[in-house]
């Protein structure tokens, strides 16, 4: 992915360069950061193998390179092997990203056969216990022997960290367990909090002092390892003064299709009130991509707001992320308020300062993502 | 990533295994794919890459590049785009 902060800054020419598609919101684990909406219950239509290859081909056409395979829990879709197999052949680099969970011996073997390139596994802590209490299933065991089963293909791994106050403290361990299997990258990724993780943020987000901790062990470990393991570091934006390039710009080289079929400039996007976003069943994708008023809406910077209009920063960061904007000041249009010269950078401020006063020890419990804890499908 | 040691033209280097090296015609460029990047090339980039790659040596592939421009002089700018992507992992040094 493009990884948030990560000050990359890609010329897509206008192209979809990063497809992603969300095969199913179907999971069997319950990790209470989820990206996926919280009223997920609400889509159920998942597209057919048939329309997800004509998702592909419409894709290539209009220039796609990267496709990732995620959910939910790809690998809940019987015709995964299927869907990498038709990606391959018409050229895409394709990467999987999954909780390993449904993660056979058997079916990695058929989808290396199938062409697969890549896999990003999840792994949120370096022993069962934590691991069971974050995600809601008894799965580190499974999660180590199918990354080991992984190397053992010869394909290329991420293993990607969800960070929280939870597992932050064990940067090092993590890393340590990173080369033990030896993965090229180890990913630690920040929590950016939207949906289920915004849900918990108050019982998730670290304090400065973790994350300055965390920072040195990744720095400590980048010096010892050298390029034995690459470790990417995604800072978590609210620590920052300036706010991610969310997406390297909204509909710049960032295309995601949901379950259903609706196309998203990123996979948090629905959750921006008042945008109406094409759907796959109705339209060609090109026109969603070049004409739709869903993906045009804050493309450039002529929507822009002060503070940043006037901003010379704002071909950087793109004035941050349209989504945080929406659900921290009720405007998707506004600045990020993560931004310093944002008028809403108080609020930030005081999450962070909430997180490091609070007294851990009575905190309220983690809701997990499930069904039953789903939102109702409310009126949009 | 810091690379072991300094490459030499003796050296012969191959792209690394989770990288793929392709005519991209939307792009109209070369392109390096990896697991989640896309690395779009110029075109001499792309000629460097491609040529020390395939040849036995970087000696060789700067000598049938120097061929192909009519040049005598490439040696150290070859040697100093292939550190370059050695250093951000795209390249190893075959053993």
């Amino acid at each position: 992915m493009p990884k948030d902060g990560s000050g990359l800054s890609l010329d897509g020419l206008g192209m979809p360069l990063w497809l992603v598609v969300e095969l199913t919101y179907k999971c069997p684990l319950q990790c209470p950061w989820c990206s996926n909406p919280v009223d997920f219950n609400k889509y159920r239509n998942e597209l057919s193998t048939e329309q997800w290859k004509s998702v592909l081909a419409e894709g290539r056409r209009l220039g796609s390179l990267q496709l990732g395979f995620t959910g939910g829990e790809p690998m809940l879709r019987k015709d995964l092997e299927e869907l990498v197999a038709y990606a391959d052949k018409i050229g895409y680099y394709t990467n999987l990203i999954t909780s390993g969970v449904g993660l056979t011996p058997e079916r990695l073997k058929a989808l290396k056969k199938a062409g697969l390139k890549q896999v990003q596994l999840s792994i949120q802590a370096c022993d069962s216990e934590l691991n069971e209490k974050l995600v809601g299933l008894d799965v580190f065991d499974h999660k180590i022997a199918i990354a080991r089963a992984i190397k053992a293909e010869g394909l290329p791994m991420v293993l990607n960290v969800p960070v929280s106050r939870y597992n932050i403290d064990h940067t090092a361990e993590l890393i340590d367990l990173a080369a033990d299997l030896k993965v090229e990258y180890v990913e630690f990724a920040n929590l950016q909090y939207y949906n289920w993780a915004l849900l918990n943020r108050s019982e998730l987000i670290p304090t400065r002092e973790q994350l300055v901790r965390s920072e040195a062990a990744v720095k400590a470990a980048r010096e010892k390892l050298g390029n034995k393991l690459t470790i990417y570091f995604v800072v978590p934006d609210y620590f920052d003064t300036r706010p991610k390039a969310c997406m390297n710009g909204w509909g710049s080289i960032h295309l995601t299709i949901a379950p259903d079929g609706t196309a998203l400039p990123c996979q948090e996007a629905r959750l921006i009130k008042g945008i109406e976003f094409p759907n796959v069943k109705e339209h060609s994708l090109e026109w969603i991509w070049k004409n739709s008023p869903g993906f045009n809406k804050f493309r450039g910077d002529g929507w822009m707001k002060e503070p940043c209009r006037s901003c010379d920063e704002r071909e950087k960061d793109f004035g941050g992320c349209r989504c945080q904007a929406f659900l921290l000041t009720g405007d998707a249009a506004n600045t990020d308020p993560v931004c310093s010269k944002s008028p809403h950078r108080h609020l930030i401020d005081e999450i962070v300062q909430r997180a490091s006063a609070e007294d851990r020890s009575c905190g309220k419990p983690l809701t997990m993502r499930h069904h039953r804890t789903a939102h109702e499908p409310a009126g949009e | 990533m810091k690379p072991e040691r300094h490459l030499s033209p003796s050296d012969a280097v191959e792209l690394a295994p989770s990288f793929h090296f392709r005519w991209e015609e939307p792009q109209k460029a070369h392109v390096l794919l990896y697991p989640e990047g896309i690395v779009k090339l110029s075109e001499t980039a792309a000629a460097i890459l491609e040529t020390c790659t395939g040849n036995p040596s970087i000696a060789q592939g700067t000598c049938e590049l120097q061929d192909r421009y009519g040049r005598s002089d490439l040696g150290a700018s070859v040697l100093e785009f292939l550190e370059l992507a050695h250093a951000k992992g795209w390249i190893r040094v075959k053993s």
